[in-house]
């Protein structure tokens, strides 16, 4: 899996207070996000491909190996249209 | 007073009625029938305190509507603080008077979705219900909000002068690059009420509607989503009404009055609170408005020892008060409840096979006046 992950057309990720959790918003409903789908979101910039942000999350929780489970949440993520996935620029 | 057992959580829609006003004369409006008695609108100012308390108070969606909120002219001021607060803003329009400018305007503000309804995709039937000639200006619309990158989100409210046309209606949203399609049967209160005789289809219809649709479902799975919402007299099973008194919807009208729906001020006997006197805070938590439905507590026979209680809730409570006259009884529409028959006989009625002789009777504030007496 390559490329770089955005936020879906229509979604909007943000942090809610009332709620204590990321969620995201869409057209009348919204999702709240646990905390690792919330951490990987919040890196699905449009900027980072997906080997940064697995690169960016293992450091920022000192914690090597975690590439299958962000492939899996993207692969997930992606089917919902939550996320898409720009190509890789060759 | 019927304590909620369940703690109360945040509202996560705030609906901003912003005016009763309207180009159009729909048949099955959802205004009250008595809109024309709360002609007062809350200012700006009001309108920017409502929503940054209904922000604080935790809510996330924020629906602009009315009425065509088109028609007030600080629209795009009120759209622009709530994206501000971090809502996720939704415009609920016909689209008349929608200009490229206006549109822009919005997008500046940062508007997030907009849903245009449509009453049909026939020229004529459309004109007919609408009593004006729009139908070719929603399509210019689409257009324009298309163009503009916003997601597309259609609703059609679907009755029995329409329900014919559902193929086409599909085809048309399908045109326009809709990506979300709500065919909504129409819900029988307030005008669709006084109209139900001529709106309501059999069930031959219904069922024929519902294969169309799953057939275009199939052939648009890939690029449009289709809800086709079932009326709730023609499945017999009551609705969970709002999602829950006062579980998720807060609704200001436009005179500031505060309503866990549209149409819950004919409700007698409650008092709802105007946001010019009390903060949404309280409005939410403390009003008996809001309150006094909310939960099971206020159930009696049949809901009250009911096993679907809480699916439920007992369904709606003004249908209740508008088919039983009892605002605390069953929803009609449930065939437990002792006044089910009411509903049982508009069905049987929409069998045969004749058009209703009776004439429409189209939403505008004279007819409204008229209804309640004032005229
Ligand atoms: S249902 Fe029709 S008449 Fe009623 S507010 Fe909406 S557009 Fe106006
Ligand atoms: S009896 Fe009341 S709670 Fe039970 S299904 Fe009917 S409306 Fe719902």
């Amino acid at each position: 899996m390559d490329g770089t992950p955005r936020l879906g057309h229509g979604f909007r990720f943000q942090w809610e207070p009332a709620q204590s959790c990321h969620v995201l918003l869409y057209p009348e409903g919204m999702i709240r996000l646990n905390q690792s789908a919330g951490e990987i979101l919040a890196r699905c910039d449009g900027n980072r491909d997906i080997a940064a942000i697995v690169a960016d999350l293992e450091q920022a929780f000192a914690s090597p190996g975690l590439r299958p489970e962000v492939e899996a949440f993207l692969t997930m993520a992606i089917g919902k249209r939550w996320l898409r996935l720009d190509a890789p620029t060759p | 007073m019927n304590a909620p057992a369940a703690p109360i959580g945040p509202p996560m829609w705030l609906l901003a009625e912003v005016t009763y006003r309207c180009p159009l004369h729909c048949v099955f409006c959802y205004n009250p029938v008595d809109f024309a008695r709360h002609e007062d609108e809350l200012s700006t100012d009001d309108w920017l305190r409502v929503l940054h308390e209904g922000r604080e108070l935790g809510a996330v969606q924020c629906g602009f509507s009315g009425g065509e909120p088109l028609l007030r002219d600080d629209l795009e001021v009120l759209i622009a603080e709530a994206r501000r607060l971090g809502y996720y803003t939704n415009l609920i329009t016909s689209g008349v008077g929608l200009t490229e400018a206006r549109l822009d305007a919005f997008k500046a503000a940062g508007l997030d979705h907009i849903q245009l309804s449509f009453q049909d995709s026939s020229r004529e039937i459309n004109d007919f219900l609408t009593h004006t000639r729009t139908f070719e200006l929603k399509q210019r619309v689409g257009e324009m909000i298309k163009a503009r990158g916003w997601p597309m989100v259609m609703n059609v409210v679907i009755h029995r002068l329409n329900i014919e046309h559902i193929g086409r209606i599909i085809e048309m949203a399908d045109a326009l690059g809709a990506e979300y399609l709500e065919l909504a049967n129409a819900q029988y209160y307030s005008w669709a009420l006084l109209n139900r005789d001529q709106l309501m289809p059999s069930r031959e219809q219904l069922r024929r509607a519902e294969a169309v649709t799953d057939e275009w479902k199939a052939r648009l799975a890939e690029r449009m989503r289709i809800l086709f919402v079932v009326p709730d007299y023609h499945e017999g099973k009551p609705k969970k009404c709002m999602n829950g008194w006062g579980n998720v919807f807060l609704t200001v009208t436009p005179d500031g009055t505060a309503q866990p729906c549209h149409t819950a001020r004919m409700l007698p006997g409650l008092d709802f609170p105007n946001v010019q006197e009390h903060s949404l805070r309280h409005v939410w938590f403390e009003s008996e408005g809001f309150n006094h439905y909310r939960g099971t507590g206020w159930m009696k026979e049949p809901c009250a020892s009911c096993e679907d209680k809480e699916k439920d809730y007992g369904g709606c409570r003004c249908q209740a008060y508008l088919l039983a006259a009892d605002p605390d009884a069953a929803d009609p529409v449930c065939p437990k409840s002792p006044h089910h028959e009411h509903v049982a006989a508009a069905l049987e009625q929409a069998e045969t096979a004749a058009p209703s002789t009776k004439p429409l009777i189209f939403r505008d504030p004279k007819e409204s006046r008229r209804l309640c007496g004032q005229d």
